[in-house]
């Protein structure tokens, strides 16, 4: 008998190949799309990657956080300081909106990490209304009003220039494409990472970490460690996503910046309708939040109220998500992450699948 | 007349089956102990008999109604009261707290009031107003017992009350045993302690890994039958 | 002079955050379920008595009376028929509902009651002040705090003087032994719900009466009361009480330096009292 511990299936060779075609075509799109349909990529690249990292730290570590914004926020108004104060490119500057999110996590998590379980989520909340108040006394920024890029910031982006010569479009609209661009590589990166590192020791940690913190110590995993990981990680690259949302933008306000309803409320209820704890998830929450908007948005209040009783009922109905549903029904998995042990007689060998990781 | 009866009852914790078919029997009025190694099923038999782990229903009867289905409390409330395993006193409560709230839902009219708790375990009066935690494990098992009387039950459930007490605290509780059959109570004594459980008994059911593997009067039953119950043939 | 007129009138206020504080510090007592919608059911109870006294042109303590009883119907069917239906040993769950509640009911108040600016109208007792000699204080605010008070000891009452109170903290102590007392731990956590929110109407009376409201303010609300708690310590009222004392002195204190220091001043409080005392001020003995 031999045993092999594998996390890859069939499935999940073919979403693979998928996702390389899918990223050739998104590359290409700006040819033949509408720029409307542009910034409607934008929004939901931008989207799907604050929600894969709120995953990553609720589904995976988790770490209930519901002060997001504050890394969104923080990222944006580095980027701003960077522009303005220090006469940055706008794109060049989004590298700080990243750092400026790790400096703002270390203290976050040493306060937040003292409270237990339920109340971690308020004290992140804390945590970002306190940066959001200190912010709006940032004079040079605007202060509670906020400003905008100047146009001489916006006018000379690196690569748009190039970007208007290839596509033959105005100024704007180059702009535009550039920050879908960008948007759909830190979606990618992001997926891919989160990816890599669930398949990797982080993963198996997670797991441990999340299932049983006394059992995990036992075994040799910090789950303390782990959690501090996982939050630098996920404000790192939250820290970037808000930056970069804000060179799109190119106006910002203490208000808009640090909004606890876009930047935590909209992605928290993207992973619980997709599904929890699974990184196919907010990619099916992303699209039916997407669908969700453009039919209901005219309604106002009403979107937001439909909104609220969709992830309520998810949560008492289909605590596992959209995704949690199709797959039990179907048994795909194209991001697989878990191990399964497959087990071969001596006979027929291992011939059922290729071993990832011998035990 | 038959209070509670199980029939064919099978419980399960995930995939482990811990109940194969066991049938027990207890009439008014009796005291019917429940002996058997660790692991062998008595306190998962009493966990279905109350409620907290559920069954299908028919498996469990009481006066002829099938309550495995029912809520924990719902059981409770029918006159059928448990001391738990580890005396499980809320911390939270003072002793006269937590004998009081053994009887503030049912309400039933007997012997069984808090005076007569006292009268009961004398040391318990003394130590009314102490947290129930702060007590010895042996007036913890005390302060257990009144709790469950204080609902004057039809039928008291006891799980392993002599588990982990000193010999002579096993004692002072065991003499109190007589006078609480006398009250009118059905008991079911579950036990590891064979000498002292086969001491109240009326009847005995002997079990092994899930299943009865002897039942008979106490006052007749041999030490052959029982070991060999007890340990299986090999043995 | 001026500063002593600033911290009573801080210790004042932190009579109206106790009074926020208590229905979260309740629920999580006995169930250790952490309502994000606690400042949002704050604010629609607001409504409901603004609805109350508008409609029928009652008195608004007599509003409360009326909405109290309501309010507390609505909390006994949330926990019955949606809470307990997540409550377990994973937190994710109950988190995100009560946040899915939290943004919908923001939301429905929106469009019910549009976001203009609301205050309960409370006649002369608005302005109506009393002079103690070194400092003058209006009524409003000492009522709220005597009330804050009296708020207390009922629960404290309840809590160990009556057979609810003692099946409150039998069944947060031990919900399985609780079951075999005969009590059912899940009406106990849906009776806890809505004594929460009778304690949240009282809270709205007061809120509504002293300063404006709209549909958006709950979540800050949510965090004054969260702050309140952590400073005191779970599980003990009289804790809460100092901690919503606490964040009001900042608060005065912070707005008589800056005017827009006066939240972060809050804030602040809190953060240092979480560096300094991670269990709060009053932690219960045993946890």
């Amino acid at each position: 008998m031999t045993h092999h511990v594998v996390t890859r299936t069939r499935t999940g060779t073919i979403a693979g190949i998928a996702a390389v075609a899918l990223m050739v075509l998104g590359l290409v799109l700006p040819a033949f799309a509408s720029r409307a349909l542009i910034q409607d990529l934008f929004t939901i690249l931008t989207l799907l990657t604050l929600a894969q990292l709120w995953n990553l730290l609720a589904g995976y570590g988790g770490l209930v956080s519901v002060g997001q914004q504050a890394f969104v926020g923080i990222g944006a108004y580095a980027m701003f300081a960077g522009v303005i104060l220090w006469g940055i490119d706008p794109v060049l500057a989004i590298p700080l909106g990243g750092l400026a999110a790790l400096v703002l996590a270390v203290p976050t998590a040493f306060f937040a990490f003292r409270l237990q379980g339920a109340y971690f989520a308020i004290g992140t909340w804390v945590i970002a209304e306190v940066t959001r108040l200190l912010v709006a006394q940032w004079k040079a920024l605007g202060g509670g009003t906020g400003t905008s890029l100047p146009r001489e910031a916006t006018s000379d982006i690196i690569g748009v220039e190039a970007i208007r010569a290839l596509f033959g479009l105005r100024e704007a609209a180059a702009r535009d494409v550039l920050a879908y661009w960008l948007a759909l590589a830190l979606a990618a990166l992001t997926i891919a990472a989160i990816y890599w590192l669930l398949r990797n020791r982080l993963g198996l940690a997670l797991a441990a970490v999340r299932d049983n913190t006394e059992a995990a110590k036992s075994v040799g995993v910090d789950a303390r460690r782990i959690k501090w990981a996982v939050f630098l990680i996920a404000a790192f690259v939250t820290g970037l996503t808000g930056a970069l949302i804000y060179v799109q933008t190119a106006r910002i306000s203490p208000d808009a910046a640090f909004s606890v309803t876009d930047w935590t409320a909209y992605v928290i209820f993207i992973v619980v309708i997709g599904g929890i704890g699974r990184i196919e998830g907010p990619i099916i929450g992303v699209i039916v939040f997407y669908i969700l908007q453009s039919t209901l948005a005219d309604f106002g209040a009403w979107y937001l109220l439909t909104l609220g009783v969709i992830a309520i009922s998810v949560m008492l109905f289909a605590p596992r998500g959209l995704w949690g549903l199709l797959s039990a029904r179907t048994g795909l998995h194209l991001f697989p992450v878990q191990r399964r042990l497959i087990t071969a007689g001596p006979d027929h060998g291992p011939s059922m699948t290729k071993g990832e990781k011998e035990p | 007349m038959i209070l509670l009866e199980t029939k064919g009852l099978t419980a399960n914790y995930g995939q482990f089956r811990a109940l194969f078919g066991v049938d027990v029997t207890l009439a008014a009025g009796e005291t019917v102990a429940i002996i058997g190694a660790n692991g062998a099923g008595k306190s998962t038999l009493l966990r279905s008999v109350t409620g907290i782990l559920r069954n299908d229903t028919g498996m469990v009867l009481h006066r002829g109604e099938p309550i495995g289905a029912m809520p924990a409390e719902t059981v409770m409330q029918r006159g059928i009261a448990m001391v738990p395993e580890g005396r499980k006193l809320f911390p939270s409560l003072s002793v006269e707290e937590n004998l009081k709230i053994g009887g503030q839902v049912r309400k039933a009219v007997g012997p069984w009031t808090l005076e007569a708790v006292y009268d009961l375990f004398p040391i318990l009066r003394e130590k009314r107003n102490v947290p129930g935690t702060a007590l010895s494990g042996g007036q913890q098992q005390m302060v257990a017992i009144g709790r469950a009387l204080m609902s004057n039950p039809e039928i008291l459930l006891c799980d392993e009350i002599s588990l982990g007490l000193a010999p002579v605290v096993i004692r002072d509780i065991y003499a109190a045993m007589p006078r609480i059959k006398a009250s009118g109570a059905a008991i079911i004594v579950v036990e590891q302690d064979i000498g002292r459980a086969l001491s109240v008994a009326d009847r005995v059911y002997c079990m092994m890994e899930g299943r009865v593997t002897l039942s008979a009067p106490a006052a007749t039953v041999s030490r052959e039958a029982i070991h060999t119950a007890y340990f299986g043939d090999a043995a | 002079m001026i500063w002593i007129d600033t911290i009573v009138q801080g210790i004042l206020l932190g009579g109206l955050y106790a009074l926020f504080a208590a229905g979260l510090s309740l629920v999580f007592g006995i169930m250790r379920l952490v309502n994000l919608a606690h400042g949002d059911m704050i604010i629609f109870a607001a409504f409901a008595i603004l609805l109350i006294t508008g409609s029928v042109g009652l008195n608004p303590f007599l509003a409360a009376l009326i909405a109290a009883p309501l309010m507390f119907g609505l909390g006994w069917a949330l926990q019955r028929f949606v809470l307990n239906r997540v409550l377990g040993k994973d937190i994710l769950p109950p988190l995100l509902v009560t946040f899915g509640l939290s943004v919908a009911l923001q939301n429905g108040l929106l469009e019910a009651f549009s976001a203009d600016s609301q205050r309960i109208p409370a006649g002369p007792l608005e302005s109506a002040s009393v002079d103690l000699g070194i400092v003058t204080v209006g009524w409003m605010p000492l009522l709220t705090f005597a009330t804050a008070i009296a708020v207390i000891i009922g629960l404290n009452q309840i809590f160990y003087r009556t057979a609810l109170g003692r099946a409150f903290r039998a069944t947060s102590d031990d919900p399985v032994t609780a079951s075999l007392m005969g009590i059912a731990p899940k009406g106990i956590f849906a009776i806890a719900t809505g004594l929460a929110m009778v304690v949240v109407t009282i809270a709205a009376l007061y809120l509504g009466m002293r300063a404006n409201f709209d549909p958006s303010i709950g979540p800050a609300r949510l965090i004054y009361a969260f702050e309140a708690v952590i400073i005191g310590g779970l599980g003990s009222l009289w804790g809460t009480l100092a901690g919503g004392i606490i964040i009001g002195v900042a608060q005065t204190m912070g707005a008589a330096i800056n005017p827009e220091w006066q939240i972060l001043a809050g804030h602040i409080a809190f953060l240092i009292v979480l560096l300094i005392r991670p269990r709060g001020l009053f932690p219960r003995a045993v946890d």
